[in-house]
């Protein structure tokens, strides 16, 4: 095993907020479950240790006592951050992971049992992966994907075949559609469903995404008939767009590229040029689809001004892998996706922990609108936009809720699909009828609040919605 | 920004044409040769109207603003106290997750909520704005919360609770909201008095009568001829407190009310009033009923039950007709016993106390009776004498636990050390299958020596080999009661002892867990209040 440094972590790492930790929770049950554990009856043997100086980072690790007779073997590798424990739980991380995690953050590992030397489990699982790590690494310097940059490229032209295939295919539907009228397409939901799979099989996931939507939108409410034929409308500009991809200014076509559903690797975009900024981490917000989760975190530029989206995805019972604490800002690199809006990014080198933030500066609400005005020009897909909004009011209203500038008369619905969210009540109790700054989303339904700032004592808290 | 509103009648005949269908009706628009297909066209035109529209929101009127919430210059907790107030909240909502069925070793942290809820409040802390919904839900779905809860959450989960119906609640409970403002304001509350709704007007009662007893009393008297059976009979229970000789005649009137209920209630009153005309004629009647009988060798007490309920009896609040399978005479002359001063007895029998009062032998098994109408006299006029009296010291081990009136209830009336030491013994005589009520009656975090004695008792019940969860009702009352400075003391027993002969199967095992559970569960308590301390 490789020397570790002996130094209590108090000296070399940062210690994490709970609500790091806690971000870290698979679901609902795991978050629980992990708080439930983070007593200190259960445990012994705990320790932590600096980090090894050879690419591992520092560690915390302990026995936990479960129903059985042998304790559970728990340790957490703060990098990664990575996880191992000798439960049978799939979840991960486990609620043991949580819960030894929750201790440390709060300070409660139990007292009289820390080890400046991790035990020798410990230190078999951290050289294990220091080796794995190193061998990824290998082997992605080491020429990527197989069959050299030839067959990467034969590759790409097939699929950029197969999609434009299934635009043809798709753009065809739409027009017969509109022939027949929207209103006999209200008994076949299912169509778009079959429509959806073929786009999944034609390898255009946006394009999928966008038709299994069209199948929910007839009778759910309102207006229907005219979001259906906006939604129309623009899966047809995208399928147009992607049959004219040759034809299109370069950052227009990488926007209809990321709208149809490629990607660039996070670590090609890295290896382009990058943005160094300390980035304030304004919200992070996971969605729930199947299995699979969905976390968006939305950051901005304390230096550059600039907003960035971080997409990243967890199955079955994983958490996604990035988590940043909201509130704080990170000094980190970072690259955009291609595109005529850069707005996507990957997270690339961290220098140093996140640390206190501030709250952010914010416009009225005429300015994020016109601003998601702006906006469209760029990506005329887009529908989530994120701005500040400073000096708001939010307005509870049986027929929906607003954020009213503090002065004037001007007013943002929010958007009629988050109106049940209990977030919504915190924002205004956060308020109490006062102006206050809300991060979050604006697009042409309306707003989504996610993130408000409570003065409180001292220094603004980050409050997420 | 009005989502549906467009820039021209062109979208709604883009619509309307959408939905027949270009082949049954033509497309308001002009099809070139760049689109020979009507369709195809039609889709051009709705990209182009979409985006325009989209691009050009504008943002729409605001509704009128709330009025501000009033300011709470109540001090926030420090924020571990804040962190941990989310944990416990967090606890709650996520209830029934995974593993809801054994306990574990792990504390249930939503049993932690109601102490840390009432030790901010003896801190004088305002409760963090963001969490107040979730406070506010968690008061909704347990009533036994709403009194911290609300107290912790101030002025502004009122305003909330203004404009969440599902918190109404918020709005009537105790002399908060509209009624606690009112409560201060003579003018206001005699508006709220004639305006507001039934609880805001219980709320505005109980608010008025603990700061001016007379005023609540002239509001409720100003209106009682035009209330309501039901609502005439809660605005009388509030006149509970504050409750005062002033308040004699008014309901002394009352006894003549068209409502039974409300009979019953002013009677009662009436006679948790040392010096009141009702209870001189209830001491009048129970004195004609029980007497010092001096002519045998021992002097005994002699009861002569009353033969008859009259009219006047009735008048005041004793009910004539006994419940199935109870004879009438003992009926009457319980509810006269209660009803009359615990102060009239000593003289009666010749200057004893009522400690020699109840050790006198009561002629022809009048002894039940007269002893339960004492214990139920002595709660009702929270006379801790002779509580004590009618207790007696804890039964010995040996003598079987023969209940007087309802002991819990008679605890409640002594100072709490004593409840304390006496339930203590109790214990340590009789164990814990019988303790749970007297426990309950005790006082947080239980003084010692009670909370030896449930340690002892609970270390005995391992010892003796049975199941934990044969205790779990006065485990989840230890975890929740004993003082926290016990966890050292409690460490030893966690260990998994081996099964003795005599032992259920697995039997230590659980113990041991069950014991985690108390200590961890203590040690988070003495966390949670060294964290607000701050």
């Amino acid at each position: 095993m490789v020397a570790r440094s002996v130094v209590g972590m108090e000296d070399t790492e940062q210690r994490w907020s709970v609500e790091q930790v806690l971000a870290l929770a698979p679901d609902a049950a795991s978050h629980k479950a992990g708080t439930r554990l983070a007593v200190p009856g259960p445990w012994s043997g705990t320790g932590t240790a600096g980090p090894s100086g050879d690419g591992g980072g520092a560690v915390v690790w302990g026995l936990c006592a479960g129903s059985g007779g042998k304790p559970y073997r728990t340790a957490v590798d703060l990098a990664g951050p990575a996880f191992n424990c000798s439960c049978p739980s799939r979840k991960f991380p486990c609620k043991h992971a949580l819960g030894v995690l929750l201790l440390w953050a709060r300070r409660e590992l139990p007292a009289g049992t820390h080890e400046a030397e991790p035990p020798e489990w410990v230190a078999q699982w951290c050289a294990k992966r220091t080796a794995a790590v190193r061998e990824k690494a290998a082997r992605r310097d080491g020429g990527g994907a197989a069959g050299g940059p030839q067959a990467a490229r034969r590759r790409t032209e097939r699929r950029a075949q197969r999609v434009a295939a299934g635009a043809v295919e798709l753009e065809a539907r739409l027009v017969d559609q509109l022939r027949g009228g929207l209103a006999t397409g209200r008994e076949d939901q299912h169509g778009w469903h079959g429509v959806a799979a073929r786009m999944v099989d034609a390898q255009a996931p946006g394009l999928a995404a966008r038709a299994r939507e069209l199948g929910a939108i007839p009778m759910s409410g309102g207006d229907w008939p005219s979001r259906l034929l906006e939604e129309y409308a623009m899966l047809h500009l995208l399928a147009r767009g992607c049959l004219a991809l040759d034809s299109l200014p370069g950052p227009l076509a990488d926007t209809v590229r990321a709208r149809l559903g490629f990607t660039t690797v996070g670590a090609e975009l890295l290896a382009g040029p990058t943005l160094r900024d300390s980035w304030l981490v304004l919200a992070q917000q996971d969605s729930v689809d199947g299995a699979m989760t969905t976390r968006r975190i939305w950051l901005r530029g304390v230096r550059s001004g600039r907003s960035a989206l971080l997409l990243s995805f967890g199955a079955a019972g994983r958490a996604p892998e990035v988590a940043l604490p909201v509130g704080r800002s990170l000094e980190a690199e970072l690259a955009y996706h291609p595109g005529g809006l850069p707005l996507r990014a990957a997270l690339g080198t961290r220098h140093g922990p996140p640390v206190p933030g501030h709250t952010p500066q914010g416009v009225p609400v005429g300015e994020a609108l016109s601003g998601y005005g702006e906006a469209l020009r760029a990506d005329p897909w887009l529908d989530e936009w994120p701005v500040v909004l400073s000096g708001v009011v939010p307005i509870p209203d049986q027929s929906g809720w607003q954020l009213a500038d503090g002065q004037g008369d001007s007013a943002l619905p929010v958007d009629p699909r988050r109106l049940g969210r209990p977030g919504l009540w915190r924002l205004a109790a956060v308020s109490g009828g006062h102006p206050v700054t809300v991060f979050g989303t604006v697009g042409h339904r309306g707003f989504t609040p996610l993130t408000t700032w409570s003065a409180g004592d001292g220094a603004a808290q980050a409050v997420a919605l | 920004m009005s989502i549906t509103e467009r820039a021209a009648p062109a979208w709604e005949e883009l619509v309307s044409a959408a939905l027949l269908g270009t082949a049954r009706r033509r497309p308001p628009i002009e099809t070139g040769d760049e689109h020979p297909d009507p369709a195809a066209a039609l889709l051009d035109a709705a990209a182009v109207a979409t985006v325009r529209r989209r691009a050009g929101l504008r943002p729409a009127r605001s509704a009128p603003h709330p009025a501000p919430a009033p300011d709470d210059p109540r001090p926030l907790p420090p924020p571990a106290a804040r962190a941990r107030l989310r944990d416990l909240l967090n606890d709650r909502t996520h209830q029934g997750g995974s593993g809801g069925g054994r306990r574990g070793a792990a504390p249930s942290l939503a049993e932690l909520l109601p102490q840390w809820l009432a030790a901010a409040g003896r801190h004088g802390y305002r409760a963090p704005a963001a969490v107040l919904p979730d406070l506010l839900d968690a008061a909704r779905a347990r009533t036994d919360l709403r009194p911290d809860a609300l107290a912790l959450a101030g002025p502004r989960a009122v305003w909330l609770a203004e404009l969440n119906p599902e918190w109404r609640f918020a709005l009537r409970a105790g002399n908060r909201g509209a009624a606690g403002d009112a409560a201060a304001d003579p003018q206001a509350a005699r508006r709220l008095w004639a305006e507001g709704l039934f609880a805001e007007r219980v709320a505005l009662l109980t608010g008025v009568r603990e700061r001016d007893p007379a005023a609540g009393l002239a509001l409720l008297s100003g209106t009682w001829a035009q209330e309501r059976a039901e609502d005439r009979l809660l605005f009388l229970d509030a006149l509970r407190g504050g409750l005062g000789p002033d308040d004699e005649p008014f309901l002394e009137q009352a006894l003549t009310d068209r409502s039974r209920n409300v009979r019953a209630t002013a009677a009662e009153l009436l006679s948790a009033l040392p010096g009141s005309a009702l209870s001189h004629r209830m001491a009048e009647r129970a004195l004609a009923c029980v007497a010092l009988d001096r002519t045998g060798v021992v002097p005994r007490i002699a009861v002569e039950a009353p033969h008859a309920c009259d009219p006047a009896m009735e008048r005041d609040g004793v009910t004539a007709g006994p419940p199935p399978g109870r004879g009438e005479r003992s009926w009457w002359l319980g509810q006269l016993v209660e009803g009359a001063p615990l102060g009239i007895w000593p003289a009666r029998f010749g200057g004893r106390t009522p400690e020699q009062i109840v050790a006198l032998e009561v002629a022809d098994d009048w002894q039940p009776d007269l002893h339960a109408a004492w214990c139920r006299a002595a709660v009702r006029q929270r006379d801790a004498e002779w509580a004590r009296a009618l207790l007696g010291p804890p039964p010995v081990p040996a003598g079987a636990v023969v209940a007087v009136g309802d002991p819990a209830k008679l605890l409640s009336v002594l100072p709490e050390n004593e409840r304390a030491v006496w339930v203590a013994e109790f214990v340590a005589g009789h164990g814990l299958s019988e303790a749970f009520q007297l426990l309950g009656a005790c006082a947080v975090p239980w003084a010692e020596p009670l909370g030896r004695a449930v340690v002892d008792a609970l270390d005995i019940a391992r010892e003796a080999g049975s199941y934990p969860w044969s205790f779990s009702g006065v485990m989840g009352l230890a975890e929740r009661c004993l003082d926290p400075a016990l966890a050292d003391r409690l460490d030893p027993l966690t260990a998994t002892p081996e099964d003795g002969s005599n032992a259920s199967p697995g039997a230590g095992a659980y113990w041991s867990e069950a014991f985690q559970r108390l200590v961890s569960t203590l040690r988070l308590r003495a966390a949670m209040l060294a964290e607000l301390a701050g």
